[in-house]
């Protein structure tokens, strides 16, 4: 397989330092501002963010957990092999700024099944959007408000976040062309 | 012997391996793994059903149809709450005021739920094995939610589930079913799905309500079987009533109902015999003063009430696990 690295573990704690400066500055501090990682990836940023959060304004955000699988849409297409993992946001999101963290924004349709599940769970202020990658290739009108790297790919590749908390090892970000 | 793949006599289609599940028909063809994932899936299903708005689009555009040829409550109010939560469109169909009472057949019926454009077809039927005909029968995906005497796992799930809650790990665990175990589909596939997680099953009941011994042992080795409950309340971690069915009972299985009350009854006293961390359940409907005494019901051991509402979160992953590609 035909691999190379567009990030090392260095630039992903880089990334992650200057997506929690722009989010501080973005909402003026971060007394409304809740961290919602989704499911599998977004966590663990969310929590990272968090802590850099905690060190540069010296005050603690609020984390969330969201799983959209039973917001998919493409149950026809891919079936119901995903296991649904569980959704977990310990405090109202009504009136607060919500920063939703994933790893990789690509067609937008996870996030659209996001902003649905969010919905359903209160009446935010605000929804904004935090990436580590994107790589292009919208299929829907929806852009991320902070991101670590831009990188434009083919849609023949496919962009792999390797993050210590889920795949153990070294972060790094990778690209592999397409496999099949 | 947990992990041999034992088929249900019943069984008139062969399971293709690596292929996802299509129908549940009863407990014996679920592995321990498969048990757990729909446990896990219940989970997350429970925080949807704790919203204030409890409902996810997961299932719009799929059809469920209730098909019940028995009278029942829970399961069926259960299974239509878990549909709709899933944005899933329900129909129900009970056999008195239908074309049963003209003489349809459960195939026929069972075609016209199809052309009508079922994708799951719920089934309560009062002959064993009738949703493994129904499965013959019907291109998308049948749920077994109790037929005859043999099977109702979408209960043994939920009760699964409802110890797992309270108890944590499931294997290890002594399991005391106490009651009408001859007549109880709940009993059946409660053992099926407590044995393949690892615990630790004992019957209890008088003679005549046991079934055939022999059976029993055969099937299930490690199977426990007891006449006397006094003697095993104190190593039980979990206690489960089966309801009287009176309904079923063929005069003569029973002295009185007192005398069976006395000596099979969950009352006060065998609650307090019972370890502290024990808990008592019932899959209901129950005879009170019969097979369980109020005071017991409502006693802080019992999770009647949490089964009920496990139910639904349960009925819930098995309808996702079903609904991979349309049928239509």
């Amino acid at each position: 397989m035909n691999e190379r690295q567009i990030m090392t573990a260095d630039e992903v704690r880089r990334a992650i330092a200057r997506v929690a400066h722009e989010i501080g500055e973005r909402n003026g501090g971060v007394q409304n501002v809740v961290l919602v990682g989704i499911y599998r990836r977004g966590i663990p940023l969310a929590k990272r963010i968090a802590t850099a959060i905690q060190q540069i304004e010296g005050s603690t955000v609020a984390i969330g957990a969201l799983d959209i699988t039973l917001y998919r849409d493409d149950l026809e297409i891919r079936g119901a092999s995903t296991q649904i993992q569980h959704t977990n946001i310990p405090v109202d999101i009504t009136g607060k700024i919500i920063v939703l963290v994933d790893d990789v924004l690509y067609t937008g349709r996870t996030i659209r099944a996001a902003l649905d599940a969010l919905t359903d769970l209160g009446r935010p202020d605000r929804i904004q959007l935090a990436v580590l990658v994107d790589r292009g290739h919208r299929e829907l009108p929806i852009r991320a408000d902070f991101v670590g790297k831009n990188v434009p790919t083919a849609a023949s590749e496919d962009v792999a976040v390797r993050l210590n908390e889920v795949d153990g090892g070294d972060d790094a970000v990778m690209i592999t062309r397409g496999a099949v | 012997m947990s992990d041999m793949p034992i088929v249900s006599p019943f069984v008139p289609w062969v399971p293709t391996p690596n292929r996802k599940r299509r129908h549940v028909l009863d407990l014996d063809d679920f592995s321990a793994a498969e048990i757990i994932d729909v446990l896990d899936a219940a989970t997350s299903m429970k925080e949807v059903l704790g919203r204030s708005v409890p409902q996810v689009p997961i299932l719009r555009g799929r059809t469920v149809v209730n098909v019940f040829y028995e009278e029942s409550t829970r399961t069926r109010m259960s299974f239509e709450l878990a549909a709709r939560t899933l944005s899933a469109a329900t129909m129900s169909m009970t056999a008195k005021g239908s074309s049963v009472e003209k003489g349809e057949s459960l195939i026929d019926t069972i075609r016209t739920i199809q052309a009508l454009g079922a994708d799951i077809i719920v089934i309560r039927h009062g002959e064993s094995g009738a949703p493994y005909l129904a499965a013959q029968h019907f291109k998308g995906s049948i749920i077994n939610a109790g037929d005859g005497r043999h099977a109702h796992p979408s209960q043994a799930l939920l009760d699964l589930f409802t110890i797992r809650e309270r108890l944590g790990e499931l294997k290890g665990l002594n399991v005391t079913i106490v009651g009408d175990i001859l007549h109880s589909r709940v009993a059946r596939s409660n053992i099926w799905g407590m044995l393949r997680c690892g615990m630790n099953v004992t019957l209890c009941a008088p003679s005549t309500l046991i079934g055939d011994v022999r059976m029993w042992q055969e099937t299930f080795p490690t199977l426990k079987i007891s006449y006397d409950l006094d003697a095993i309340i104190p190593d039980t971690d979990v206690l489960m009533g089966l309801r009287l069915q009176k309904e079923r009972m063929q005069a003569g299985l029973l002295p009185a109902l007192r005398e069976y009350s006395t000596y099979f009854g969950i009352n006060q006293t065998r609650i307090d015999n019972l370890p502290d961390h024990a808990i008592v359940m019932h899959p209901g409907p129950m005879n009170e003063g019969v097979e369980i005494m109020p005071e017991a019901a409502d006693s802080p051991r019992s999770v009647i009430e949490a089964q009920v509402t496990n139910g639904v979160a349960v009925r819930m992953a098995l309808l996702y696990r079903l609904s991979g590609e349309a049928t239509a």
